[in-house]
């Protein structure tokens, strides 16, 4: 069993109210940070920590708070991203749906190292249903003394807010998320500046994830140096996984990074197997963006060391051979499952959620679900699988914000690793229509067990 | 086409969110109530109350009304079947549940029945990928969803109007 430090209490009944909440050690960071640490010593601790951004790109989060320019009487503003938006990714809405007080007590102690006395968290508008919670919480916490005026006799002022968005996956990204919040189109801005130097209605600005900042609150209670000992290498701490599609145990896990990926699909405490006695094809393990694999490069790596769930080891071999940690949205396909069909609904979703901006991601985007569609539906030619690949390299690298390598990645993984599985939907139009037919490409040497 | 008093007040309370003078950072959540109080829906003259409201541009309204997919720019039924359709929830069926939504209330993506009741839209994620297949219905997500399950809910509606009508 793993260590849990976010989802530790999360069965605790009661544990989304104050009282449960404070009565299971809450807020204890608050009191650790605000009594006995100054603002950059609580920078420093989670710059000891070793966390890194827990929203896909696995920045760390101590360097990034470390770029706040801090300008004379220029306010500052943390703004939590609660977008989750990437297909396969439910993490955040089961920490804020079940246990929205420790992102609250995450993002005191963070506008605290911050200096932000208004911060705000901004989440997609289809999880309307968790504002009320979060709003809950956020009025707790106020009536207890951990928001507003002078909390605990420091001085420090903040308020908490929440801002709901209204159906917009770029909003994920950290301009397109500012935005936003300023009341405009969610188009990713040009970067430098940064947001850290010119972000919300041009201030200093962090935006951070929320797992990232409810992670806060176990490196202070633990110190930097602790839970920097959890996980291995630059993987520290634990990390939240939403594992879907074609296993027994669909659900969010935390784990501690220094499990096999083969123990986390397939052992009890997690995903439980394959349904149906199917064989394991392949898998997406850091949500749709990031390159798909097949299982032979999935359960271990092109050096034939055991693949392991943490940022190193998925990515060992880069993009040719390995994937990435990515959000942590982890989807698995069984044997029966069309990797051009799937990789047809992803370029559907990029075409759909790109903003517009930049026409290599607004015109690619289209052709890469036309042509795909093409070769789904039997109309495709043999061309066409090189002509996808040319356009995912025109899109790739070429775009404001990383939409466009979101939405090429996919793409370029799925031929690069599935190649004769279009070349097949081409040459048989007519079987390939059949929606639950792919060629299987699974390696997993375990035997078919007993359904 | 005016908010209540309470809605106003609403709209005072989400302006003071924001620093003096950025007030147009509350164009999104105030659009979410004008499509509440409006009868689900974003006409011309609802964007141009809250342009008037937020003291903006009607242009400035429009634009982000037209960027984002949770605002509806037409008339919509009662009741607004919002069913994802990316990966994960096409592995686990949705295209499936799409079809019998379809034959079962006899209208195609994105038409209304013909008593106003029911409309049908296809959405992309929505952060149920490991609940899939999934619907939205107003505030609350419906998931793992069987045939039996979209039964019970159009029947659910149906009932839910006949009491209040």
């Amino acid at each position: 069993m793993g260590r849990k430090l976010l989802l530790e209490k999360a069965h605790v009944e009661g544990i989304r109210t104050y009282d449960v909440y404070r009565r299971e050690g809450g807020y204890a960071s608050v009191e650790k940070a605000f009594k006995n640490m100054s603002p950059d010593q609580v920078t420093e601790e989670v710059k000891k920590s070793g966390l890194r951004g827990r929203g896909g790109a696995g920045f760390p989060t101590g360097m990034k708070w470390s770029f706040l320019a801090k300008p004379e009487g220029v306010p500052r503003y943390l703004v939590c991203n609660a977008d989750e938006s990437e297909p396969g990714t439910f993490k955040d809405r089961y920490l804020m749906e079940f246990i929205p007080h420790l992102l609250i007590e995450g993002l005191i102690v963070s506008s605290y190292a911050l200096g932000s006395n208004r911060t705000y968290i901004y989440i997609r508008g289809e999880y309307a249903w968790i504002v009320d919670i979060l709003e809950q919480a956020i009025a707790e916490a106020n009536a207890n003394g951990w928001l507003g005026k002078n909390i605990l006799g420091t001085g420090f002022d903040c308020q908490i807010y929440v801002q709901r968005g209204a159906g917009a996956y770029i909003c994920g990204e950290e301009t397109a998320l500012i935005e936003s919040l300023e009341g405009k189109r969610g188009n990713p801005r040009i970067k430098p500046p940064f947001p850290a130097v010119k972000g919300v209605w041009d201030c200093p600005t962090v935006v951070n994830n929320v797992e990232t900042l409810a992670a806060v609150v176990p490196i202070i209670n633990l110190g930097g140096e602790e839970y920097a000992k959890i996980g291995v290498g630059k993987s520290t701490g634990t990390k939240l996984i939403s594992a879907c599609g074609n296993i027994n145990k669909p659900g969010v896990y935390e784990i501690d990074m220094t499990i096999s990926v083969e123990e986390f699909i397939y052992s009890d405490e997690y995903c439980g197997g394959i349904p149906k006695g199917k064989r394991l094809k392949a898998c997406i393990p850091g949500g749709s963006s990031v390159p798909i694999l097949p299982t032979n490069l999935l359960l271990k790596t092109a050096k034939g060391d055991t693949r392991m769930m943490n940022y190193e080891s998925l990515a060992d071999g880069g993009f040719a051979t390995g994937t990435m940690m990515g959000s942590g949205g982890f989807i698995v396909f069984d044997e029966d499952q069309c990797v051009v069909r799937h990789t047809l609904t992803l370029a559907r979703f990029y075409r759909h959620e790109s903003c517009g901006q930049c026409s290599p991601c607004r015109e690619g985007t289209g052709w890469m679900e036309k042509i795909l569609k093409n070769i789904e539906y039997g109309k495709g030619k043999m061309s066409d699988i090189d002509l996808l690949w040319d356009i995912q390299r025109k899109i790739e690298g070429n775009t404001i914000c990383p939409l466009g390598d979101a939405a090429a990645w996919p793409v370029a993984a799925a031929i690069r690793h599935f190649r004769d599985e279009f070349e097949w939907h081409v040459l048989n139009p007519v079987e390939s229509q059949s929606r639950n037919f792919g060629l299987a490409h699974y390696a997993d040497p375990r035997p078919v067990p007993v359904a | 086409m005016v908010f209540t008093e309470d809605k106003l007040k609403k709209v005072q309370e989400i302006i003071a969110r924001y620093p003096d003078g950025k007030q147009k950072s509350a164009l999104i959540p105030v659009l979410h109530l004008a499509q509440e109080e409006f009868g689900g829906w974003l006409s011309a003259e609802a964007m141009d109350y809250v342009a008037s409201l937020l003291s903006i541009e009607p242009i400035e309204v429009y634009e982000v009304a037209t960027f984002y997919s949770m605002y509806n720019l037409k008339p919509v039924g009662r009741y607004l079947f919002e069913v994802c359709q990316t990966g994960p929830c096409m592995l686990n069926g949705s295209d499936q549940i799409i079809d019998y939504i379809k034959e079962k209330l006899g209208i195609g993506v994105g038409e209304t029945t013909t008593d106003g009741l029911f409309t049908l839209k296809t959405v992309e994620c929505l952060g149920a990928c490991g609940y899939a297949p999934m619907m939205q219905l107003g505030k609350h997500f419906r998931e793992h969803l069987t045939k039996e399950k979209v039964d019970q809910i159009i029947e659910e509606c149906r009932n839910r109007t006949t009491s209040l009508n």
